[in-house]
């Protein structure tokens, strides 16, 4: 059930690939062109950021405005805290993603290459930087590495653009988007580091066997972060298409009676434990079905843990990681998070359960960026997982100390 | 042209293009605290800001134009643009022509805002701090009237308005609710870039 | 009418000058209500994007789909 495709070869104790190794098992790097786009389109590759966009879609949009001049960002920043997917594929399999960078270049006609890998990411930094070392004179200098800021917006496409043009990783309007004017006002495409390890190995093994890797229709693999009362927490590569329980049982098997199961991190949202036995995890049929598998984040959320409590807190992360450049996301998130603190506490002042759907709607869409949208659709999901909860709660009148 | 009505208009166009002035850098700095209440809207600070600058803009070009042509002045158009150039009164002539000139650069930016975008014109539009005063200094040295008691009342309650103004607009904190914690995030994701 | 609400400090200029289609959310910023802006509202519209102390307003031209052929 686990097809190894990125995570195929020498084991995780064995570190990071070097480079001698890599061009041994898999074979030398095939160049990068528009035939490669087509291939990629055929796969059914799609993004693995968290937008599960098709990726051959957005390079052939990056392609057709490019000059010969166009930018490559590896967006490896991952500030998302629950996830550490790509993390670990730079620091095992750093050569896979430095390749995918390279043939998405020369596919799309960019003349540069920026690795943006989160300065807080100690051993996927160390693996891209030796690994940069390895690579060919040719090859080494289209290629730069840049750490990103620690923030949970620095890996928005648009922040990611704007810390290379100025060293600030905030989110910007959009129109234009990268694709459009970037980095030096060129096209730029900004693409997860999963998604361009796995267009690697497509280059290579092609479209037909990427479909083997899935199952019951769904194509290739995925890699998820799996946390919270699970016997194995970490991160595993399954073939697209496994069910969430299906994956629980690959990460040993839960501890207790699941409460909830956390899916796509804190830009995701809650599901109940029957829904996890049989969702599908398959990037492409969630988003063809309105949902969403995010950035691959599937955390159990233990039955002796406080639903509320836990929810209370995420949404405090997300108020506090807000950008603060628009007012409706950083006031709006504020007082959403302050009003489910106060619900999660068993405090709440009187009004604050509709409140906080009214602020939802009035917060929903109103950012630069999709940040205030994703907090909301994760207290959305709270607000229908927990329902009982939230009522219970929302009707205490606990001693008020006022 | 008769030389006294010449040389009164120049006198009376400068003293209400100051009070004119005076009044749009008070609204400037009241636009800029968000000042407003039931029956004083925003959009009634900053019109009343951009109308009547337009209009002191009007009895500049009178006291200016009115100046040059007396003949009882001797000042060539040229005294008008080239600050320090003429032989009556050189210094605080030319100051006006200084403050004149920087407002010619306010203007004109205010009028092309919608091509060089907002922190251009907002850097540029500063100037109008170092315009004011000059035109107040200027005034007092070149002015016929300076120690009449009803110029100097007119003097004392521009400059009072103004330091009042002044006086809360460094006292207020930012009116804008998400400076500082827009600041603080930007601190956080700045980086020094090696190119 | 397109704003940037990154540039947007609630100035509250526009929803003053065009409250057909600008209202205040409970924090001051502005809500514009989605969709073309018919020709009478124009006016009221360009008076907005001009009132903005920040240019955050910007208006754009929408495309207008083609009517079906009978």
């Amino acid at each position: 059930m686990t097809n190894l495709s990125l995570f195929g070869g020498p084991p995780p104790s064995a570190g990071p690939e070097r480079f001698a190794d890599h061009v041994r098992r898999l074979g030398p790097r095939p160049a990068g062109n528009r035939a490669l786009i087509d291939t990629l389109d055929r796969s059914g590759l799609v993004g693995r950021g968290g937008a599960s966009f098709p990726v051959a879609t957005k390079w052939r949009t990056v392609q057709s405005r490019s000059r010969g001049a166009a930018i490559v960002i590896a967006n490896g920043a991952e500030g998302e805290p629950l996830s550490r997917k790509d993390q670990t594929l730079m620091s095992l399999r750093p050569h896979l993603v430095i390749d995918g960078a390279l043939l998405a270049a020369e596919s799309v006609g960019a003349n540069r290459i920026l690795l943006y890998v989160g300065e807080a990411h100690g051993a996927a930094l160390a693996a891209v930087t030796r690994a940069l070392a390895e690579r060919p004179a040719g090859e080494k200098a289209r290629l730069n590495l840049l750490p990103a800021p620690p923030s949970y917006v620095a890996g928005e496409e648009t922040a990611a653009v704007r810390f290379v043009n100025s060293g600030v990783a905030a989110p910007t309007a959009i129109p234009p988007r990268p694709f459009e004017r970037g980095v030096d006002g060129r096209p730029t495409l900004v693409q997860n580091v999963e998604s361009l390890a796995h267009a690697a190995l497509i280059a290579r093994f092609g479209d037909a066997w990427f479909h083997t890797l899935g199952r019951h229709g769904a194509v290739g693999t995925v890699l998820l972060t799996v946390s919270g009362a699970v016997i194995k927490p970490g991160v595993i590569e399954v073939a697209s298409g496994c069910t969430v329980d299906e994956v629980l049982a690959l990460a040993g098997g839960v501890r207790g009676t699941p409460r909830a199961v956390l899916l796509g991190g804190y830009f995701g949202g809650w599901i109940s434990p029957q829904r996890a036995a049989t969702m599908v995890l398959d990037p492409r049929g969630l988003r063809a079905a309105g949902g969403s598998l995010g950035c691959g984040v599937v955390s159990v959320l233990e039955e002796a843990a406080d639903p509320l409590e836990i929810s209370a807190r995420i949404m405090q992360h997300l108020a506090t990681e807000s950008a603060a450049q628009c007012g409706p996301c950083f006031f709006g998130l504020r007082s959403l998070s302050a009003a489910t603190s106060r619900i999660a506490a068993r405090h709440p002042d009187h009004g604050d359960l509709p409140q906080l759907h009214r602020w939802a709607a009035m917060v929903k869409g109103r950012g630069a960026c999709r940040h205030p949208d994703g907090a909301v659709a994760f207290l959305q999901s709270a607000l229908t997982v927990f329902e009982s909860e939230f009522a219970a709660a929302a009707g205490a009148r606990g001693q008020k100390v006022s | 042209m008769n030389n006294t009505v010449l040389w009164y208009t120049t006198r009376g166009a400068g003293t209400v293009s100051l009070l004119l002035f005076t009044a749009v850098v008070v609204l400037g700095i009241l636009s800029t605290l968000r000042v407003e209440s039931p029956s004083w809207p925003r959009f009634l600070t900053t019109g009343l800001h951009r109308n009547l600058a337009l209009m002191a803009l009007v009895f500049l070009a009178l006291h200016i134009v009115t100046a040059v042509v007396d003949p009882f002045t001797h000042l060539g158009w040229l005294a008008a643009v080239v600050p320090f150039s003429s032989y009556y009164r050189t210094f605080w002539l030319g100051l006006g022509t200084v403050a004149f000139e920087l407002l010619i650069a306010v203007t004109v930016t205010s009028l092309v805002r919608g091509f060089i975008g907002h922190g251009a014109w907002r850097a540029i539009h500063w100037l109008s701090y170092a315009s004011w005063p000059l035109a107040v200094v200027h005034s007092f040295g070149t002015g016929t009237d300076t120690w009449s008691v009803w110029m100097l009342a007119i003097d004392v309650l521009c400059i009072l308005a103004v330091a009042a103004a002044v006086a809360a607009r460094l006292l207020t904190q930012s009116p804008d609710p998400l400076s500082a914690d827009r600041a603080r995030f930007r601190e956080r994701v700045s980086r020094k870039l090696t190119k | 009418m397109w704003i940037d609400r990154t540039k947007c400090d609630g100035h509250k200029l526009c929803a003053e000058l065009f409250p057909e289609r600008i209202h205040l959310d409970d924090w001051g910023y502005p809500i514009i209500v989605a969709g073309p802006i018919p020709g009478p509202l124009m006016l009221h519209a360009q008076k907005a994007v001009d009132s903005c102390p920040v240019l955050a307003l910007a208006l754009r031209r929408v495309e207008r789909p083609k009517p079906a052929k009978t």
